[in-house]
This record gives structure tokens, sequence and C-alpha cells, in this order.
């Protein structure tokens, strides 16, 4: 069993090196069979081992390669811990990315980067499984760097267009303050601990008081390094420009695995979490206000990929405020759920974008519906499900969540309900102008609209069956279902369930009530929607008009990036011409150079005692003998 | 004929020898100095050597020790063949120059 464990994460590594090493020479075909094939491979094998675990066959003690670090009390083996929560994730991570996998080999087949593409897709898989493997924090750090790395190279795929590489710069940067966050908590977590491994440390947090306070730092860092990766409040800005990179790669990176690092994260740590009070607020009010913040911005936005962008950054916001509020497991079902419709949204526009020759704009589009069917019926099922239609998958994580925030607090329900409501407008606004009433393209582009081929439209479909069927494995008790995947995870969170098991308990006329509100809400926004795009067919305003203030205010993002230039970018770039005009060109230049001057001024006029004439030699020799003697004389 | 010091030797004090001694060398440093014809500098830098071993032979019998009278004999072997190259390096600074005056030889400079 312990090889198998291995294998998983080893098949996609190996799929790198052969990629990596054979990107010149490997043929299209075979490099993206390699691609696709190591991860399918990975995919059965996190498959059977979740097979183990329900069985209880699969041991759910930490499998240990060897030992990688060991200085005096410090002992960081390089071990893997396969258990429910890490299962779970191994399988959306190889599951997901296996189909986008095969729908690259479509997307990308004329790209001359193929082979380069397909081993940096197989890279960030292995990274991303050893981030959900690791036993201890250490190792989940290197997949978490690794996948940073990754999450860079593919943003940065076209590397020929100089704006995609400053996207790339910039989520990297990004990352890098969320990581040092991160990195501290780690340092923290060892000094309380004396020790990295989860079963260890979560086993002496357990004895801590709640409102700790040593816990309180640490939480806080790991949530710093969760907000960097997970793109939240104050660092979420990253993720609408990594959009530059090949859709795909939005999909699977941006949208169904990396970006949920932070949220298992947590989750992993929940115990932690659960004892600190304060941060657990924090967290909840960050992901709320990311979500409510996207949300606007989302709904103005005209870049298909942007929206969708937006959109991913709102569900994040959710997720964390289900996880600030203690819902650890509607987090997680959330998290899967919005990999499968989120994934789906984003190879559809792959698809739209694909049909259109590579335009983006919603502007430009309208009545595809016709010409691609599919990208139509599995992008409208996606929509269904982010808004959350019952009976599809976001219906029940989404109620879940609200069902859980309604419990901590019905004010924050609120709000959540208005997010959940701008999800559902913004969805169906994009879909009506995407895929109903007129063309509004080129002619050009019209004649060469087409359904893309099956090797991108099967894995369409295969997602618009998860995302609708997604949800039937928790469906809540109020609905006579049993809330499978919430007892799944009873085990990881069974700290944290005892002490929060008074609350969080809603009577199921309660439930039924908030169904009902959460329901009329986003049906009301969506033929809000429907008759604003579709029945008056209002288009979104152009840049060069007039805009109302809140339009102007959210097209633009609130102005973030640009307060972001003008407090961080702008004082950094302004201390760094200080440093190389006064410190730099003043200081240490006259330094270095001032000391050559010097040395060749003297030897200029050192020289000139070298006369040629032996008499002064002589004289000069006796003279210094003289001297010496003298000198010693005196002495 | 105590500490093995010869009579004769004990008649004249040391400090003679080291007067004689230091003369001879300083007639020879200013003889190198002050002089430009090369021979004549030639000759006062074997002055200086020869004043050097005289010092050494005095020191020698005062002490009773044979040590210093070898010395001085390998630093006359080595003087006569100094003089030897010193004297052919002479013949050739002839040869080119057609003078042996020190202050033409000024060409390595700067």
């Amino acid at each position: 069993m312990n090889q198998l464990i291995i294998f998983i994460l080893l098949l996609p590594f190996l799929g790198f090196i052969i990629n990596g090493l054979g990107a010149k020479k490997i043929s299209r075909n075979l490099a993206g069979i390699i691609g696709s094939g190591t991860v399918l491979a990975s995919f059965i094998l996190s498959v059977v081992a979740f097979n183990g675990i329900l069985q209880g066959s699969l041991p759910s003690s930490p499998v240990s390669l060897f030992t990688w670090i060991e200085a005096g009390n410090l002992r960081i083996p390089f071990s893997f811990l396969v258990d429910r929560l890490s299962v779970l994730m191994m399988m959306i991570i190889t599951g997901v990315g296996f189909l986008i996998h095969v729908y690259s080999i479509g997307y990308m087949k004329e790209d001359e980067g193929f082979g380069k593409y397909f081993s940096y897709l197989n890279l960030f898989t292995f990274s991303m499984l050893l981030l959900v493997m690791g036993s201890n924090f250490v190792v989940m750090f290197i997949g978490w760097e690794g996948v940073g790395l990754c999450s860079y190279l593919l943003i940065g795929f076209w590397f020929k267009n100089n704006a995609y590489n400053n996207a790339a710069s910039k989520a990297f940067i990004m990352n890098r303050i969320g990581d040092l966050g991160f990195l501290l908590g780690i340092f923290l977590i060892y000094h309380t601990f004396g020790t990295l491994e989860y079963s260890a440390v979560f086993e002496k947090a357990k004895m801590l008081p709640s409102g700790d306070s040593t816990l309180l730092w640490i939480t806080l860092f790991l949530f710093i390094g969760a907000t960097g990766k997970s793109a939240q409040i104050p660092l979420y800005t990253w993720l609408p420009d990594a959009m530059a990179g090949p859709t795909p790669v939005s999909a699977l990176i941006h949208a169904a695995t990396m970006v949920t690092a932070g949220i298992y994260m947590i989750v992993r740590s929940n115990i932690m979490f659960t004892l600190a009070p304060f941060t657990m607020g924090i967290i909840s009010i960050v992901g709320l206000l990311t979500a409510l913040t996207a949300a606007l911005i989302a709904i103005s936005q005209t870049d298909i990929k942007k929206v969708l962008a937006y959109s991913t950054v709102s569900q994040l916001g959710y997720m964390f405020l289900a996880l600030g509020v203690g819902g650890y497991s509607a987090a997680m079902f959330h998290l899967m759920t919005h990999a499968f419709f989120k994934a789906l949204l984003f190879l559809g526009a792959g698809s739209v974008i694909h049909a259109m020759s590579g335009e983006q704009d919603i502007r430009n589009m309208g009545g595809l519906k016709k010409y691609t069917p599919i990208t139509f019926i599995t992008f409208f099922t996606a929509c269904l499900a982010i808004s959350g239609i019952p009976p599809f998958s976001g219906f029940f994580s989404k109620d879940e969540i609200l069902a859980h925030v309604y419990a901590s607090n019905p004010i924050l329900w609120i709000f959540a309900v208005i997010g959940a409501m701008m999800t559902a407008f913004y969805m169906f606004r994009l879909l009506y102008l995407v895929f109903y009433r007129d063309f509004k393209g080129s002619d050009k582009q019209l004649s060469h609209l087409h359904e893309s081929p099956y090797v991108m439209t099967i894995p369409l479909i295969v997602l618009a069956i998860l995302s609708f069927a997604g949800g039937f494995i928790n469906i809540p008790e109020s609905l006579g279902g049993t809330a499978a995947f919430k007892h799944y995870l009873d085990p990881i969170l069974e700290a944290s369930n005892q002490m929060h098991s008074s609350i969080n308990e809603l009577s199921h006329q309660a439930e039924y009530v908030l169904m009902a509100i959460s329901i009329c809400v986003v049906v009301l926004s969506i033929l809000f929607a429907r008759q604003k795009y579709y029945v008056r067919g209002e288009e979104p305003a152009m840049e060069k008009e007039n805009l109302p203030m809140m339009v102007r205010l959210t097209r633009n993002k609130f102005y973030i990036d640009e307060i972001y230039e003008a407090l961080v970018v702008k004082p950094i770039h302004l201390f760094g011409d200080f440093l190389l005009r006064v410190i730099e060109k003043l200081g240490i230049d006259r330094l270095v150079n001032g000391i050559g001057n010097s040395v060749i001024f003297s030897s200029k006029n050192a020289r000139l005692l070298q006369t040629g004439n032996t008499g002064f030699y002589l004289f000069a020799m006796v003279f210094g003998i003289i001297i010496i003697l003298l000198f010693n004389l005196i002495r | 004929m105590e500490n093995g010091i010869s009579t004769i030797t004990q008649i004249i004090p040391p400090n003679f020898y080291l007067i004689l001694s230091s003369l001879l060398f300083c007639i020879g440093i200013i003889g190198v100095l002050i002089r430009r014809n090369i021979i004549v500098v030639f000759m006062s830098i074997e002055l200086m050597l020869n004043a050097s071993n005289l010092l050494m032979v005095a020191f020698s019998s005062y002490r009773s020790d044979g040590a210093a009278q070898v010395f001085v004999f390998f630093s006359m072997v080595v003087a006569a063949a100094e003089v030897a190259v010193g004297l052919a390096i002479i013949v050739m600074i002839y040869r080119n120059i057609h003078s042996i005056d020190i202050k033409e030889l000024s060409k390595l400079k700067w």
C-alpha cells in the first residue's frame, strides 16, 4: 500500500521529466498522452487509496520515505499522510486535473510550446499533490512553493508578451508576501510545539486553552499565507491578472486547485484555528469582504475570463467565510463543487475563446448558442450550479455555508445572501451576453465560429455531469439525505466539532426558510439579468462613454491596483531610485572610484622616482640603510 | 694565553679594528656615491667587502672561533667570482656605449 501512495506522487513527476527533457523531441500526441496518462494513473491510484481508507485497509499514519533534515532537536522526515482529507484533495486534483489535461491537448494544439506546457502542468500536479500529501508543514511548504512556481511559469507561458510577464511577476511577488506569513507561522509552530508533524502539533495544540495568544499569532500568520495563495483581501489582485495564462491553466491552477490550497491548509490545522476565535472573526470578515468586493467587480467586467476570475475570488471568499464561522466541512464541500463548476466555466470560456479565434471581450460576442451547442449547455449547467439552483451541486454547498453563517451570525448571513444574489446576476449576465441575441463580432470571426473538437467537449460534458450531480454526496438531513460528505470528514474535524457541538444546530424549519430565501433571491436576480440583457438587450457600456459613478468604480476594480501602485509600488520605486542616485552613485561609486583614482594618481607620481640614474639609486639605498640603522639605534 | 687569544692580538684593542674597518667601509661608501667612473665604483664596493672581512677576522681571533675565518674565505671566493662577472659586464658596457661613465647609463627609467 505504501508504494501506491508514492506512485501517486511520482507519476506526474515522471511525466514532467519526460516531457520536460524531451519537449522538443517527443511528438505532440505522445506528449499529450504522457501528460494526461500519468495524471489519469494517479487519479486511479487515488481512488484506490480512497477505497482503502473507506474500508479501513489503508493505515492513516504517515508513510515516511526518508529523513530529510536532522539537526539537534529538529527532525523533518519526508513523509506523506493519506487520510480522509488529503485523499479527497488528491482525487479533486488528479480528477479535475486529468480532464483539464485532456482538454489542453485540443486547446494548445497549435501552440509551439506544447511539450513544455505539459511538463509544467505535470510539475504543477506533482507540487499540488506534495502540498496536500505532506505529513508535516515543511513538506506542505515545498508543495506550496512548487505550485507558486508553476503558477508563475504558466501565467507567463506566452513569455514574448511583456504584459503577461508582468502578470506572472505580480502573481509571484504577491504570493511571496503571503508565503512569508506562512513561513513565519511555521517557525512559530516549531518554536511553540517543538515539532512540525501534523499529528504531534495538533495533539499538543488541543491542550492549549481557547484564545491562547501564541495560537492567535500562529493562526494569523498562517492566514496571511492563505490570503496570498487563495487570493483574499488584501492580496487578491494577482488572480485576475493571472488570466494572462492559457485558459486551461486558469481552470486548473487559478480556479480548481492551487487557489484552494489556503482552504486546505486551514482545514488541515482546524484545531488551532478553532482555538483562536479572534483569527476566526478576522477570517470570516475578510472572506465576506472579499466575496462581496469581487462579486461587485465581476458585475461590470467585460473580459470573459476576468468575470470568471473575480467570480473565483468571490467564491473563495465564501469558503473563507465558512471557515471563519467554523464550517470546515462546508468549506471543503464548496471547494469540491467549486472545483467542478469553476473548472467547467473556465473550460467553457476557453471553448468560446477558441471559437472566437482568441477574442475575450464579451461585448463582441453574443448568439453563440447555435454555433457551439455543447459549450452552451455545459456552460449553462455551470451557471445554474454556481448560482445555487437546486438540485445542482452549488445549491447544496452554498446552502450549507449559508446555514453555518446564519447559525453563527445572522448579519453576516444577510451580506452572504446579497453576495449570492450578485453571483447569480453576473453569471447570467455573462451567459446572456455571450450565448444569446445576435452575434456582435466581426464577419471574419463569424465565418470561423465552430464547436470545439471532442477532445475539448468531452471534458466539458464530464465536468457538467459532476457539476450537476456533485452535490448529491452531501444532501443535508433536512432534505432527507445523510450528509455523507460531512460525516466523511468527521474524523479530521473531531476536536473542532466537540467545541462547536452546541452551536451550528439549526432546526429543520429554519433551514427550509433559509433555503427558500436564498433560492428566491437568486431566481429574482437571474430574472433581472434576463430582463436586462436578454429581453431589453442592454449592452455593457464602452470605455469612452460617460459611465455612472458605481459602474466606473467597479469597471476599474475599485482602483485597487492603482491604490497599491501608489501606496506600495511607487514608494518602493522611489526608494530604489533614491538608493540608486544617492547611495549608489554618490556613495559607493565615489568610494570605489576614489580608491582606484588615488592609486592611479599616487603611482603616476611615485614612478617618477625611477630616474634611471644609478648614482641616485645608490644614494637612496645607502640613505635607506642609514635610516634603518638609526632607527635600530634609537629603538 | 688565557681564553686562547694570542698575545699579539691582545696588544691591539678591538676598538682599533672596529674603527679601521668602519673607516674603510665609509671610504667605500663615499667612493660608490661620488665617483662616476664604473671601475672606481667597483673598487669601492670591493673595499667595503674587505672592510667587513677584516672585522670578521678580528672578532674571530678575539673569540678564538675559527668559523668566521672559514666564512671570510668563502666571502673572498665569492668576491673573486663577482669581480670576474662584474668586470665582464663593465667590458660589455664599454663596448656598447664607449664610455665607463655611470651617468651615461640612464636609459632604464619610468
